[in-house]
């Protein structure tokens, strides 16, 4: 395994719980996203995620460097799977080992939402009656670089 | 020449997941110029271009060789 991955096989969670454990922590918070049926009504069969994988990798990695700068003493460890996922799948998996639970708590947050602002996947809700790309705004252009 | 990258409703939208231009020494807001009247249908304001697999400026110079690739938005996680 790599601290930060792409992945496409099932996601064992423990693995990267492990890679950031070591004697200064007093912490490790665990947090993995599950593919979800229902959503505001409507039942997803499964999901499909797509990844620009060297950048999502590095933007994984970018992360992780963000959260020790910014949280002293802890360790980061990320994946994300892509591939076709059926409901209850694990799609993305946080591992953060700090000395003490706030920050643990607090970094894994944040690390969650820096992944939906910056990096490359996409994922894309097979329903049984359509489909469509998440996020994917398909609006004419306004123009220029958002 | 630049390598453009296309992904997710992008790549099916224009049908490729790659093409090959010959704007080395024009800025990143020219490519998104030509880009957005080859497809002015699919890309919206909220697409980012990555150069070299980082976030690029609109006033980035393009070189020969770069990759560039179409970000429209994230759903991770």
């Amino acid at each position: 395994m790599k601290a930060f991955e792409i992945v496409t096989e099932a996601i064992n969670p423990q693995i990267y719980a492990d890679f950031v454990l070591r004697p200064e922590a007093g912490a490790v918070t665990l947090f993995t996203g599950h593919v979800r049926e229902w959503t505001k009504g409507v039942r997803t069969l499964h999901l499909s995620y797509e990844a620009y994988v060297p950048m999502a990798e590095k933007k994984l990695a970018q992360i992780g460097e963000e959260i020790e700068r910014r949280w002293e003493g802890t360790q980061v460890a990320i994946a994300h799977r892509i591939g076709e996922l059926q409901i209850s799948d694990i799609a993305v998996v946080i591992a953060v080992s700090s000395p003490h639970r706030k920050t643990a708590y607090e970094a894994n947050e944040y690390a969650i939402e820096r992944i939906k602002e910056i990096v490359p996947i996409w994922k894309k809700e097979i329903w049984e009656d359509g489909e469509e790309w998440i996020g994917d705004q398909k609006k004419k252009p306004e123009g220029g670089l958002a | 020449m630049i390598t453009l990258c296309y992904f997710a409703g992008l790549k099916e939208q224009t049908g490729v997941s790659e093409e090959q231009v010959d704007m080395a020494g024009q800025t990143v807001d020219d490519l998104w110029q030509w880009a957005t009247t080859k497809y002015p249908d699919f890309l919206s304001g909220a697409t980012r271009l990555a150069v070299n697999e980082e976030y690029a400026l609109p006033t980035d110079v393009l070189e020969r060789g770069d990759v560039v690739a179409f970000i429209p938005p994230v759903s991770g996680g």
